[in-house]
């Protein structure tokens, strides 16, 4: 296991050079000039030279790349061209309200999508099966943007159940807070909850057809010890595989549901920054989703192993 | 030179062997698998739609009459107007353009492109294989959204650097595919034997290969066409896509999103259902296909 570890991180280090080399020059090799976005109404070629000097801007691009590297990997991603702010202290601030966000609305889509998923694998084709497939249909269908915008038509404007949009700290409101979180929670969870609710489903049917199950049925152990004990516990193990992977789903969700509730985590940062061409906070946010996607997988694959003994690393690949 | 490389092709191993059945469109597998058909007919509406849309309707989707300005859906239009008196069904039904053109360009440069990075990795071997999947990786490393937005931001927002963007997302998707069948194939008997008489590389792709992923591929495209969708009208509703005043579902929500709080909804309402079908029709039809042309997939009921 420890050896299948180093491995996997080992074969990490060139894709995250890599992702490294695309985060920067994608937006360096744009057309465009962030210089003269910046500069107003500031045509002197010689001001507009020294700040593309004290920007680093007038250097070739692999230098530009190394320097930028070098400071990366010390944590100093640099300072916004548009505010100013040291681009680790915009993270930084903005992280909070987007984990709380992420975070409600995995826990919303684990436990609903676990839930309803067991519901209907063990009342297939039931009224309440039929309806939870359907609407697994709808949600990944549907452009999170529209649903959010629909919850606020509806909770916010039509029934003034919830506020359209904002946030409150959760340390100085919890109650306003957790107000303003339900909105683009399920927003932002509606396309992973369909995903959980059917792999529940299908996972669960596949195991209740195996043999194991019928033992555990036929030596007398009652059906929710079966159901508990036996049967979502090794049917969930794709289950944790797909929840994983949606960290980068959730990540790409946060970036519209937060620009449409306003609310103020790095999503927004990145979505306001990339229309900005705001170069440093950009491949700053870009460079630390991909990486962070990467170590959401390498978990993943580590935690597998532990739900499962039978997967074995060392022999396998 | 190819030709005379070869000269037994054509007698020995005339055609790839057929490793699937050929599968037949017929009235009797529509009735067999109901939901090819359902999402072949919503697919083809989408497609009547998009082809027939200034017969469709009497409305100038750009030019409105603006003493019509923000009517609710009525007898005249069907979904209102927008606040340039605009008829919204119009600007949906043209919209429709917009989304499926991004569609079938992004999906074809992520085809192409990833269909032959897979080819040449899974084939190649060796360092090639190992520089382009790292590669691969890397890309696959970026949240698939990110990705787009950022390089559509980069290019400049406009419709074609939107398609560009989208078709580079769904690059990895295709190349992983493609060497993964490769891998599979390239150790069967017949392409052994084409080898052995000295077919090269190129023709053996396109004569025994990709026929032989053909079924994989059109279902994956499928599939891809929902997402491209989706995308497109996430980076049109972020002002990356289409620019005004042309219309584009994702781009008429954001526009007409400032009315929602005077509960004047249908601006929004209308392009967001249309997206939401056309993806639905796309992911359906998607799946159907799936079922039909690929039965290894085909879940355990």
């Amino acid at each position: 296991m420890t050896r299948y570890i180093i491995r996997r991180v080992v074969l990490m280090v060139p894709v995250a050079f890599l992702v490294t080399v695309i985060a920067f020059g994608l937006l360096r090799l744009a057309p465009g000039d962030p210089v003269l976005t910046f500069s107003g109404d500031v045509r002197d070629p010689e001001i507009l030279n020294a700040m593309r000097h004290s920007l680093g801007l007038d250097q070739p691009l692999p230098v530009q790349y190394v320097a930028w590297l070098g400071r990366t990997v010390q944590g100093d991603f640099g300072r916004s061209i548009r505010t100013h702010q040291r681009v680790g202290e915009a993270i930084v601030e903005r992280l909070p309200a987007t984990l709380e966000l992420t975070g409600a609305a995995l826990l919303f889509s684990v436990t609903v999508g676990l839930i309803v998923g067991t519901l209907s694998a063990l009342n297939r084709n039931s009224a309440l099966d039929l309806l939870a497939t359907s609407l697994t249909i709808a949600g990944v269908s549907i452009p999170n943007f529209f649903l959010g915008v629909m919850l606020i038509l509806i909770f916010s404007l039509l029934l003034r159940v919830f506020p359209p949009g904002g946030y409150a700290p959760l340390i100085d409101d919890p109650l306003e807070n957790l107000r303003r979180i339900v909105l683009p929670a399920l927003t932002l969870s509606a396309a992973t909850l369909a995903v959980n609710m059917r792999q529940v489903r299908s996972s669960l049917l596949d195991v209740f057809s195996q043999d194991y199950i019928r033992t555990a049925r036929a030596k007398g152990l009652g059906e929710n010890a079966v159901i508990v004990k036996h049967a979502l516990k090794n049917g969930l193990i794709p289950v944790v595989t797909i929840v994983g992977l949606q960290v980068g789903a959730l990540i790409e969700g946060a970036i519209i549901t937060e620009q449409i509730f306003f609310w103020p985590g790095v999503g927004k940062l990145v979505v306001d920054s990339l229309l900005g061409r705001d170069y440093p906070v950009v491949q700053a946010t870009v460079l630390i989703s991909a990486l962070s996607y990467m170590l959401s997988t390498l978990l993943v694959d580590i935690v597998y192993g532990w739900l499962d003994p039978r997967i074995s690393y060392s022999k396998a690949r | 030179m190819t030709l005379s490389a070869s000269p037994l092709e054509g007698t020995l191993v005339a055609r790839p062997v057929q490793l699937e059945v050929r599968r037949r469109l017929s009235t009797q597998t529509l009735r067999r698998h109901p939901r090819l058909a359902i999402g072949g007919s919503l697919v083809v509406l989408l497609l009547c739609v998009a082809v027939f849309a200034p017969l469709l309707t009497r409305y100038d989707p750009i030019v409105g009459d603006i003493t019509e300005a923000l009517q609710s859906p009525g007898a005249a239009h069907w979904l209102g107007t927008d606040d340039q008196g605009r008829d919204v069904l119009s600007r949906v039904m043209f919209g429709s353009r917009i989304s499926l053109s991004v569609g079938l360009i992004s999906v074809s440069i992520g085809l192409v492109v990833g269909v032959t990075v897979g080819l040449v990795a899974g084939y190649a071997g060796g360092v090639v294989d190992l520089l382009l999947m790292r590669l691969v990786d890397a890309l696959l490393a970026f949240p698939a959204l990110l990705l787009a937005i950022s390089i559509t931001a980069a290019l400049g927002p406009q419709i074609q650097n939107a398609m560009i963007a989208i078709g580079v997302v769904a690059i990895p998707l295709y190349a992983r595919l493609t060497r993964g069948q490769v891998l599979s194939l390239r150790e069967r008997e017949y392409i052994t034997a084409a080898r052995a008489i000295g077919v090269t590389p190129g023709r053996i792709a396109t004569r025994h290969i990709l026929p032989n992923m053909a079924n994989t591929l059109i279902v994956q495209a499928t599939l891809t066409t929902a997402f491209a969708i989706l995308q497109e009208a996430v980076l049109s509703f972020l002002g990356l896509g289409a620019q005004p005043p042309t219309p584009s579902w994702g781009q008429d929500i954001n526009y007409n999103q400032r009315y929602i709080t005077n509960l004047m909804w249908w601006g929004s309402v209308g392009p967001g259902v249309a997206i939401f079908l056309a993806v639905f029709a796309f992911n359906f039809l998607g799946d159907a296909l799936r079922d039909w042309l690929d039965p290894q997939f085909r879940r355990r009921a």
